[in-house]
């Protein structure tokens, strides 16, 4: 082999350390970065796009603009799935979190027992879906379950099918979810309210401040970037909402317990209306979105929230 | 802290507490007792202790609801996504930490947001893509799915894992003329284990339980996991319970277990996401 010359000792260094040496490193992220692209980006991107063609999933498409979202914001199946979700979230937002609260504030305040407490709570956090739905459906079920328990001593609130009623469906589907998730919040926020200065409670406690004032003032502001945190997760996941649902009432009766997921899931693989489906997926990435980018752009900013 | 105690009782503290531990669990038992008795006794006491423990249910599950295969298809599945996550994740992470690339913090970003891209903006564009490539139905398919979902939050965990580990055997390393495969190989995977623990066990756990891409990417009765498996399992036997719930008790006790030993490293992993914002 002949000397190289100086000019291509030259590009061979041009080379090494413009190409080899950084292949060298990126080697070790790109299968990463593959799977990625295949299985979540690549999709999404040409989900946006079918969100503008009337395509079926077989035959050819054609672009037509906007007409799937002007078709959305007519459709009352899609409207009252779209209030059904912000029920769901409304709901989730207020009483788990309320009941996990309570469960990590009242954990912090003891010293035996806690491990036990904490242990019981998390198991129903660590079902699947399946397995909840199949505790419930039994459970609220009108001939076996706790309402016929009730109604032997006379007590008859609850002696129907919850997931077969309209007026009920949805909500027993947000018990069921709730039940499951609680447990998990209460582990949350009490690894949170430990972080917390003991000595702001003695500050509290010698200004003479009740336990309720000592929550509302020390616990609550001490614990807030989780407790926002927490409600940016339940925003998104109640959102996208779908095992729950789908398993116990598919969405019925009448369309009563209808989420944006599983109408989306009946459009497209019911349906075939492929494009239409596209159009869901795209809003439910919008109305997902807003939350996100507010808590990304405040922490940029330095909030502490 | 130590006076606290004496100043108010716990005793309220306990009421409230077992009230709540009651909720989370009378609830399971009930799931666990009711796998014990035949379907004569559920009409006669659908919520106490079973008088005879009747453990046929379990047999009797096992072959209609062909648990054996599947139990088989769920381990495959989330055997094959652990490992699989484990390695993109691992070696990505290592990028992202200790090899100084263009655009990584960008990319370390991408990690974090992109657990929040929702299913519903891609299953459809991926289930058609799958349906070209020949993977709907296989468990191959629904595998490199898993490690597409879960292999951003597993980065993100090992990511800060590996930052944080000490700098001087690196660099000791480095003037060594260690390779960086040498210092991964070597250096920085023995010392992230735990790391690798707490993400294989989360990763698990949510690929055990996953339930909508599986519904949708995997019909065939012989490939399904027991996610899907005792769904369909559920609709075709909804009237026999103690049979479901046999079902059910199969699906959720190796998880229990395997909670009560590793208890610490599951609540770190699953709660990490709220502890790290």
């Amino acid at each position: 082999m002949s000397k190289h010359s100086p000019r291509q000792a030259a590009h061979w260094q041009l080379f090494k350390t413009h190409f080899v040496e950084p292949l060298g490193r990126w080697i070790y992220i790109i299968p990463l970065l593959i799977v990625n692209a295949v299985v979540i980006i690549i999709p999404s991107v040409s989900g946006i796009l079918y969100a503008f063609t009337d395509w079926n999933g077989t035959s050819e498409a054609t672009f037509i603009g906007l007409d799937n979202f002007g078709r959305l914001f007519q459709d009352a199946v899609f409207f009252r799935a779209f209030i059904n979700n912000v029920t769901y979230t409304g709901i989730f937002l207020i009483v788990p979190i309320a009941v996990g609260l309570l469960g990590a504030y009242l954990l912090a305040g003891i010293r035996h027992g806690q491990v036990v407490y904490r242990l019981l709570y998390f198991i129903p956090y660590m079902f699947a879906s399946v397995i909840n739905t199949q505790i419930w459906r039994y459970l609220l079920h009108p001939k076996h379950g706790v309402g016929a328990f009730l109604a032997d001593y006379g007590i008859t609130f609850l002696d129907f099918a919850v997931f077969g009623r309209r007026s009920t469906a949805l909500y027993g589907i947000v018990f069921v979810d709730g039940w499951h998730t609680w447990g998990f919040l209460v582990v949350l926020y009490l690894a949170a309210m430990t972080q917390v200065d003991k000595e702001l409670y003695e500050v509290a406690r010698l200004d003479g401040a009740t336990r309720l004032q000592q929550f509302r003032h020390v616990t609550l502001p001490s614990i807030r970037p989780t407790l926002i945190f927490s409600m940016l997760i339940i925003f998104i996941g109640t959102t996208l909402v779908f095992d729950h649902v789908y398993i116990l009432t598919g969405g019925g009766p009448a369309h009563a317990s209808e989420v944006m997921s599983t109408y989306l899931y009946t459009q497209a693989f019911e349906n075939f209306d492929v494009g239409y489906a596209a159009s869901i997926g795209v809003m439910l990435a919008l109305w997902v979105s807003v939350p996100l980018s507010i808590f990304y752009v405040l922490r940029r900013r330095g909030w502490q929230i | 802290m130590l006076k606290s105690g004496r100043e108010h009782s716990t005793m309220p503290n306990h009421v409230i507490l077992m009230t709540l531990a009651f909720i989370a669990f009378m609830p399971i038992a009930i799931l666990f007792m009711n796998a014990f008795k035949t379907t004569a006794e559920i009409g006669r006491n659908p919520l106490g202790v079973p008088s005879v423990w009747h453990i046929e249910n379990f047999s009797e599950a096992w072959e209609v609801g062909r648990y054996g295969t599947i139990l088989r298809n769920s381990v495959i599945i989330t055997g094959g996504t652990i490992v699989g996550t484990l390695m993109l994740a691992g070696s990505g992470a290592y990028a992202l930490a200790r090899l100084k690339l263009r655009g990584g913090d960008l990319l370390t970003f991408y990690f974090l947001v992109g657990t929040s891209v929702p299913a519903q903006l891609f299953i459809v564009p991926l289930f058609i893509m799958w349906r070209n490539f020949g993977l709907i139905n296989t468990q191959l398919g629904l595998i490199i799915i898993y490690c597409g979902l879960s292999s951003p939050f597993a980065t993100y965990l090992l990511r800060s894992y590996m930052v944080s580990l000490p700098e001087e055997f690196m660099e000791a390393a480095r003037v060594d003329g260690a390779t960086n495969w040498h210092i991964f190989r070597h250096i920085i995977l023995p010392l992230s284990w735990p790391g690798f623990v707490t993400a294989a066990l989360v990763v698990g756990l949510s690929s055990w339980n996953e339930f909508l891409f599986a519904v949708t990417f995997l019909t065939d009765p012989s490939l399904k996991p027991i996610s899907t498996g005792l769904y369909a399992f559920q609709s075709r036997y909804s009237r026999d319970w103690g049979l479901t719930n046999a079902g059910a008790v199969i699906m959720i006790t190796p998880i229990i277990i395997l909670f009560l030993i590793l208890q610490r490293r599951f609540v770190e992993g699953l709660t990490q996401g709220g502890l790290k914002a």
